[in-house]
């Protein structure tokens, strides 16, 4: 398939946003456990919440290049009984508005408990709040997972690992940028939030790693025998019609040669899933800033990378009809 | 039930492309607006149609046939392009079965022709919006053209009648007996999309020739075993004596 930008941008990008924010609220999480200090919540949670939102809010911005007509995209969110697209249409403004009560609610200090449960556990509006944005925010996970999943032909798309990689290496590019905040923000969570990208980073390549391989060996179910229904084992298409290119001949390629793609794979490799840990036990062994951004950065650009491999190592069967010009 | 179809008979297909170039002389100057070609004089030319014919090369030379594959909309019966559209205007009409594009709904997210394993949507680059074959729905139900000519525009232009078209629920329909008695098949059945275009497969033509058919086995001339040498015959003018 071929990488367009926008989705690149759409779905890294808004993988940092709710993987900063789930990294928030375990934070809470944890502070509440009493694992962890409490946390100021206007210079900790509700600054955080809001860098949460810029990242979706560019995620989305990214998004509108996608569409041939954006001015009609209020249309988008009509079928969300059937579309996993519709889905994520409304799903995401929903993660977003919930991001940005959850702050709110943080920078007016609504931390009153309203009731406790069994006189152990004070449940404030924050926790609420925090709650449904973390269900929200999984959602958006699956929603996003499932607009690549739901095809069943692309074979490369068609797994449950594809919902899993997009939950991990958000969580694992987020907890990344929790850490490097936490360093301004909440010195005291940086351990944590280092330990956790760590371990969702590791846990991200494995799942990579098994994908990776999956797409590798197996075999398409379709073939040029079944697209044209002749029963023969050499068939060569000659001619896909005297008309040139066509939107079938570019929108379905990667554009690029397989040495190219095999280049992104080890590059996304060593940027998203070896590099950063390295950087971040350094980092949090010397306490340098410097090194924990970079440590982010890092992944970042390794996750645009991976992110292009995603597309550009699908293969489609259309592209059976479209074998030689 | 109608499901409205086409049935391409592969056997009869000269890949002439007739097909191709009436259908978007008909549907580049209807009211939905001409299928946009970039740069159709350049160096890479670049189009949306609705209709395109492929050639294929089956066989090793010298045991070769070439195989010519029109290829549009299948309009499937299951079409995996519907329900994943976000917006609706992909669709699919109730009361003839042709999968449709609204093309003033359509956002141009291209997510329809990702879940289409056949590649029958091409996106207009100047409007920006998803089209595909229309079955010429703005021709079939035209009451003021002739009722021979309530046909797309590619089944009346095929000079080799290979394209057929009509009604693949109704049992006795030409289509539906074509389907039944000469073995249509749908593509790629693999995906559960019940395409409702059906292609007839390809037939060698061979002539099975007897003996008895060379040479008569009751030939009054060989029953009297008359024999006839050329030396004795003199034509009328004496010119072939010789």
């Amino acid at each position: 398939m071929h990488p367009a930008f926008s989705v690149i941008f759409l779905t890294t990008l808004i993988g940092v946003g709710q993987g900063l924010f789930l990294a928030l609220f375990t934070g809470q999480l944890y502070s509440l456990a009493r694992l962890v200090p409490l946390q100021d919540s206007q210079t900790f949670y509700a600054w955080g919440s809001a860098l949460a939102l810029v990242f979706l809010a560019l995620g989305l911005f990214a998004s509108f290049f996608h569409l041939g007509r954006p001015e009609r995209a209020w249309r988008s969110a009509a079928r969300w009984r059937t579309s996993w697209l519709s889905r994520e249409v409304i799903v995401l403004p929903l993660v977003m508005g919930l991001i940005a009560l959850y702050g709110l609610a943080h920078w007016m200090e609504f931390t009153r408990p309203l009731f406790t449960v069994s006189n152990v556990l004070p449940v404030d509006l924050t926790l609420l709040l925090g709650l449904a944005a973390t269900a929200a925010t999984f959602l958006l996970f699956i929603c996003t997972g499932m607009i690549y999943a739901s095809i069943k032909f692309i074979r490369e798309w068609a797994t449950p690992l594809t919902l899993l990689n997009f939950i991990f290496m958000g969580g694992a590019s987020g907890f990344a940028l929790a850490t490097f905040y936490s360093l301004f923000a909440a010195p005291s969570l940086i351990k944590m939030y280092g330990i956790w990208t760590i371990i969702l980073t590791i846990t991200a390549f494995v799942l990579r790693l098994v994908s990776l391989w999956r797409n590798a060996h197996g075999s398409h179910i379709s073939t040029i025998q079944s697209a044209i229904g002749v029963r023969h084992p050499k068939i060569v298409q000659k001619t896909t019609g005297g008309m040139g290119g066509s939107f079938n001949t570019k929108e379905f390629r990667s554009g690029s040669t397989p040495e190219r793609i095999r280049q992104a794979k080890w590059s996304f490799v060593l940027l998203v899933f070896v590099l950063p840990p390295l950087l971040l036990t350094t980092a949090l062994s010397i306490h340098s800033a410097p090194l924990l951004a970079l440590a982010f950065a890092v992944q970042m650009i390794g996750l645009i990378i991976e992110r292009w491999t995603f597309f550009a190592d699908a293969t489609h069967p259309q592209n059976l009809y479209y074998q030689s010009m | 039930m109608t499901q409205l179809a086409l049935v391409i008979d592969l056997n009869t297909c000269v890949g002439c492309s007739a097909c191709v170039t009436s259908c978007k002389e008909w549907n580049t100057s209807g009211q939905a607006g001409p299928m946009t070609d970039m740069m159709p004089y350049g160096e890479d030319p670049h189009g949306t149609f609705f209709n395109r014919v492929q050639s294929f090369e089956v066989g090793t030379y010298p045991d070769t046939q070439m195989v010519h594959f029109p290829k549009s909309c299948l309009h499937c019966e299951e079409p995996p392009c519907v329900p994943v559209c976000p917006t609706g205007a992909s669709y699919k009409r109730k009361e003839d079965g042709i999968v449709l594009v609204d093309y003033d709904k359509c956002i141009g997210c291209k997510y329809c022709s990702w879940a289409c394993p056949y590649g029958a949507r091409e996106i207009d680059e100047k409007q920006k919006v998803m089209k595909k074959c229309t079955l010429c729905v703005d021709r079939i139900y035209d009451q003021s053209l002739p009722e021979s000519e309530r046909q797309p525009a590619c089944v009346l232009a095929c000079p080799a009648d290979a394209r057929i078209f009509g009604d693949v629920h109704d049992p006795d329909s030409e289509v539906s007996i074509l389907i039944r008695e000469q073995g249509g098949y749908a593509l790629m059945p693999e995906w559960g999309t019940r395409p409702a275009n059906h292609y007839l497969p390809r037939r060698r033509q061979e002539m099975h020739i007897h003996p008895d058919e060379l040479e008569r086995a009751d030939n009054p001339l060989a029953k009297e075993d008359l024999k006839i040498d050329e030396k004795d015959v003199t034509s009328v003018d004496g010119f072939g004596g010789w």
